[in-house]
């Protein structure tokens, strides 16, 4: 038996538990071991679902079939959309923004007007909100105890109120323990994050009891409503309602971050930006899993309570409880107060935040040059006003239900609202990505859209509650047809909400953008969407110092800081910048610019950016910069940007190139040594037959009485060694024209073997007077290259003469054969000599290197045939090489490329 | 100047081919029923389940 005390003592205990869950996320914050995780900060996101969810969900599928998962699915495309989310965070950060009303204040120059404008139009719409969740609450506990029979609160005690004064005790508690410049409560965070886990358990206890305990699972479950003809409409999709389909993911996707409680989780609450890695799919996929028995719920409660008075928003209760199931009824409720108490503890501290800084403190500053309230500090008064501001929004909120009571389905509500801070959107997205967007936009858009919003759905929504006449809704306003509410200029066929939604966005863009472009924006203004747009780039904030110029004390605004913060935070927080800063002591900073930006951005946090600006501005001379000015600073400081940019690619080029050339340097000092190697080499070449043909002359000139043989045979060497410089020098020239790429080619069409035949007859007689023995292998006609005859002959030329030369007397034998293949030439010359080890074959390619042993025989060649004839042969792009072994002879070859063939 | 995210822009991507995959027209085309389960709640909740799962796989993916 459920008795009512028993049930408040079960709600009292859960809410105590959530307090503790609170109080050890806090205490962990405070020692620095935040427990917020990627997977807390995904399910703190589901306060997103609400008793609206909770129960509204069941009832909106009884008449709407599928249609409620629009409200889930706009969300779920939205976070895909993930840079949108982490350029809010980025800029919130950046400019210590602690609420939606503040992000739109800050960006249109800290506006104190749009400010306030924001906030009004989120507590109108939202107010109606938090009634939905206390009228949710109420409503569960009756059916709690109308169904089990128990008695309800005996006398005038009105349980919803308790409920509404008991969460605004637990608001304060959570939401203003103290004055924290980020408005950060890790501990609400873990206790919204707990409760997201209870209300799906139970919702999801309940789906799998009603589908599987009470029927047959899914399948039997859609094949009995099948066979009830109203119930079978519900399981198919209504091609006619496509356009409310649209409207509403769209509705929902605008919700999802503009609601003020979303934005205080999804912005103020997040810690760390990685975490929305994870909650870009955890938290759609928790939607999935609170949503997939919705519809099953809705059918078994039709089928279940068919013919009997029934009201579909408490069939998760009424379900279990119709079967006796008392316990899961009671997990359920628990299920119901996590999804009201976790929405209305977010939303009220959200919505408090911008009560206070945005109405409240600007009316106060004012009011206190008047002479009000020279207290030295403040901090307590603005925690004060903030949890006066929670227990007037609950109020609010408790009146509301009060009068609205039961004039309005739930889920009528909640779309309201939906729409309302709908309205936000353009001011938003245009401030992120819109530099020219201006603050008159800003105010225009948002006024024609609440208008219109307020005209199309708010008050026909009085009017349905019969508190307002409804002719404007029925005829029209003054009875002009084109006016009606819900009909406005004819376009009917639409339901309510997206009738609304299309006007009041038309209203808001249209305003905002046309207002924008007709006006100027002032400096700070300009400022601000520099920063606001330009967030990725201003990572380091270089320009935020340069766009302030005055004059300030540190004593004044250190005052400031200890008048709004308490003396002790504004001490920590000073002490923080100090060593941020490189100073131990923070009596001695100066006053510039970066010490006022940080003093305004402190008390941003505290206190809103457009208070801030106005008591910054109250204490500090700031000179006025002038839009020009501003947009000066701000296109020189891009352009700084750009030039460092540029400065930093050039700077890589330049190493780059440095790289080139040390590596060239290094070419040229090789080059510079072998051409100092290659001079010695050959000075010493020259000075060898030059030194002999000396010796001997002078001999002769000196000895007039030589006898004749001695005489003919010193001429007869002297002749030899000035042929031999003679050759020497051609071929030295040969060389340096080869090398240095001027030497003269023909190309013609040769038979190599023609070449080769000749050379062996030219070179005959050597052969036949050293007794060497030369046979050639060489094909009757061609193969016909591509090259220069002479060159080619002096090739063959000097290969045969090397090969006569180291071939033993009489038994000697050179051969030389000549092949083709497909695409080349192919030359051999093969003697019978002494060969070659391993080591000189590389080594007699180089110049005035020859085979034998120079030290000790006398040198035979110049040294310098085979690398003339390599250069030669690699000219017309073919190859030479020798095959050898010491006593096995040497193979001289060459190849020479066939021209490419015709065909 | 930054390149962007390409993870931002793969689930964005992904943002975007959800809209016209969960919305008319395409939603008409399931109908009748699939194992005694309505087909448009398996076309629903199997996309909508698909979308997740691949923004799972670009999500979670270790960056190189």
């Amino acid at each position: 038996m459920l008795s009512p005390g028993f049930v408040l003592f079960l709600s009292a205990a859960y809410l105590g538990l959530l307090f503790a869950v609170a109080r050890f996320g806090d205490a962990r914050a405070d020692a620095g071991k935040s427990i917020i995780s990627a997977n807390v900060y995904a399910l703190s996101l589901a306060v997103y679902c609400t008793s609206w969810t909770f129960y509204g969900s069941v009832g909106r599928a009884t008449s709407g079939g599928l249609s409620f998962l629009t409200i889930y699915i706009g969300p779920t495309l939205m976070l895909l959309c993930v840079g949108v989310i982490i350029k809010m965070i980025r800029i919130s950060k950046a400019q210590r923004v602690t609420s939606i009303a503040d992000f739109i204040a800050s960006r249109y120059g800290k506006s104190q007007l749009l400010a306030g404008l924001v906030t009004v139009i989120a507590v109108i719409g939202v107010v109606p909100y938090i009634a939905l969740q206390l009228k949710a609450v109420s409503a569960s506990l009756q059916t709690l105890f109308q169904t089990s029979g128990g008695e309800f609160l005996p006398g005038m005690i009105d349980s919803t109120f308790i409920i509404a004064a008991l969460l605004a005790l637990f608001t304060i508690l959570f939401g203003t323990r103290h004055l924290d410049a980020t408005e950060r409560h890790e501990g609400m965070v873990a206790a919204i994050a707990f409760e997201s886990v209870v209300k799906l358990a139970a919702f999801l206890a309940v789906g799998v009891f009603v589908t599987y305990g009470m029927f047959g699972g899914l399948s039997d479950l859609f094949q009995r409503a099948a066979a009830a003809p109203e119930l079978a409409r519900l399981l198919q999709m209504d091609s006619s309602r496509a356009g409310t389909w649209t409207a509403l993911i769209l509705l929902s996707g605008l919700a999802i971050i503009f609601l003020p409680r979303q934005f205080q989780i999804i912005v103020v609450e997040n810690v760390d930006e990685a975490h929305l890695k994870r909650a870009v799919w955890l938290f759609p996929l928790y939607l999935v899993a609170i949503n997939i028995f919705v519809l099953p719920l809705a059918l078994g409660g039709l089928l279940h309570f068919q013919g009997q008075d029934f009201n579909p928003d408490t069939f998760v209760l009424t379900l279990p409880l119709a079967r006796g199931a008392e316990s899961l009824a009671l997990l359920v409720f628990i299920g119901g107060l996590s999804a009201a108490t976790g929405m209305v503890i977010v939303e009220t501290i959200a919505l408090s935040t911008m009560v206070c800084n945005d109405l409240v403190m600007p009316w106060l500053l004012r009011a206190r040059w008047l002479g009000v309230g020279e207290r030295k500090d403040l901090s307590g008064v603005l925690l004060g006003i903030r949890r006066a501001a929670i227990i007037l929004i609950l109020l609010l909120g408790y009146i509301y239900f009060r009068a609205a009571g039961e004039a309005y389905a739930l889920v009528g509500i909640g779309l309201i609202s939906f729409a309302a801070v709908a309205q936000f959107a353009p001011a938003m997205f245009g401030g992120m990505y819109w530099k020219q967007g201006t603050r008159a936009g800003a105010v225009a858009g948002l006024l024609g859209g609440f208008a219109v919003w307020t005209y199309t759905l708010l008050l026909p929504s009085f009017a349905k509650s019969g508190w307002i006449a409804n002719g404007f809704v029925e005829q029209g306003l003054w009875g002009i047809h084109a006016l009606k509410a819900q009909a406005l200029f004819g376009l009917s066929g639409l339901d309510e909400i997206s009738h609304s939604l299309w006007w009041s966005l038309l209203a808001n863009i249209g305003l905002y953008v046309l207002v924008s472009l007709y006006s100027k924006p002032d400096a700070v203004e300009a400022g601000q969407a520099e920063r606001f747009v330009d967030i990725f780039r201003h990572g380091a904030r270089d320009t935020d110092a340069r766009l302030w110029r005055g004059t300030a004390s540190v004593d004044e605004l250190v005052s400031l800081l200890e008048r709004f913060l308490g003396p002790f935070r504004a001490r920590q927080q000073l002490a923080a910048y100090a060593a941020a800063q490189g100073t131990s002591d923070w009596h001695a900073l100066p006053a510039d610019a970066g010490f006022v930006r940080f003093a305004e951005a402190q008390l941003s946090g505290a206190i809103g950016s457009a208070s801030a600006r106005v008591m910054v501005a109250s204490v500090a001379r700031e000179e006025d910069l002038g839009l020009e000015e501003v947009l000066d600073i701000l296109d020189e400081a891009t352009q700084v940007r750009a030039y460092s940019r540029e400065l930093e690619s050039k700077s890589r080029e330049l190493e780059a190139a440095t790289a080139d050339l040390r590596q060239a340097n290094e070419r040229l000092r090789e080059l510079d040594r072998m051409k100092d190697d290659f001079i010695s080499t050959v000075t010493h070449e020259l000075r060898t037959p030059l030194t002999s043909i000396r010796a001997l002359s002078e001999m002769l000139h000196d000895d007039p009485k030589m006898d004749l043989v001695d005489r003919k045979r010193f001429l007869g060497i002297i002749v030899n060694e000035a042929e031999r410089l003679t050759r020497l020098i051609n071929q030295i020239l040969d060389m340096a024209k080869l090398e240095s790429g001027r030497a003269e080619w023909t190309t013609a069409e040769v038979d190599l073997g023609e070449v080769a035949r000749e050379t062996m007859e030219s070179l005959g007689q050597l052969f036949r007077e050293k007794g060497v023995t030369l046979e050639g292998e060489i094909p009757e006609k061609g193969p016909v290259v591509l090259a220069d005859r002479d060159r080619l002959t002096q090739v063959m030329i000097n290969l045969l003469s090397n090969a006569v030369k180291f071939v033993p007397g009489e038994t000697g034998l050179v051969q030389v054969r000549v092949m083709a293949n497909a695409s080349e030439v192919r030359v051999e010359v093969a003697d019978n000599g002494p060969g070659l080890t391993v080591e000189e074959c590389n080594v007699i390619f180089e110049k005035f290197r020859q085979g034998g042993n120079t030290m000790t025989n006398k040198p035979q060649g110049t040294g310098l045939g085979l690398p003339i004839s390599r250069q030669i042969v690699e000219y017309f792009g073919g190859n030479l090489w020798v095959e050898s072994r010491p006593g096995a002879g040497a193979k001289f070859i060459f190849t020479v490329p066939l021209p490419a063939s015709e065909e | 100047m930054k390149r962007a995210n390409p993870m931002r822009q793969r689930l964005a991507a992904l943002g975007l081919l959800g809209v016209p995959l969960l919305t008319y027209p395409l939603l008409s085309l399931p109908q009748g029923e699939i194992a005694g389960i309505p087909a448009p709640y398996l076309y629903l909740f199997g996309m909508w389940i698909l979308l997740i799962v691949l923004a799972a796989v670009v999500a979670e993916r270790r960056g190189k």
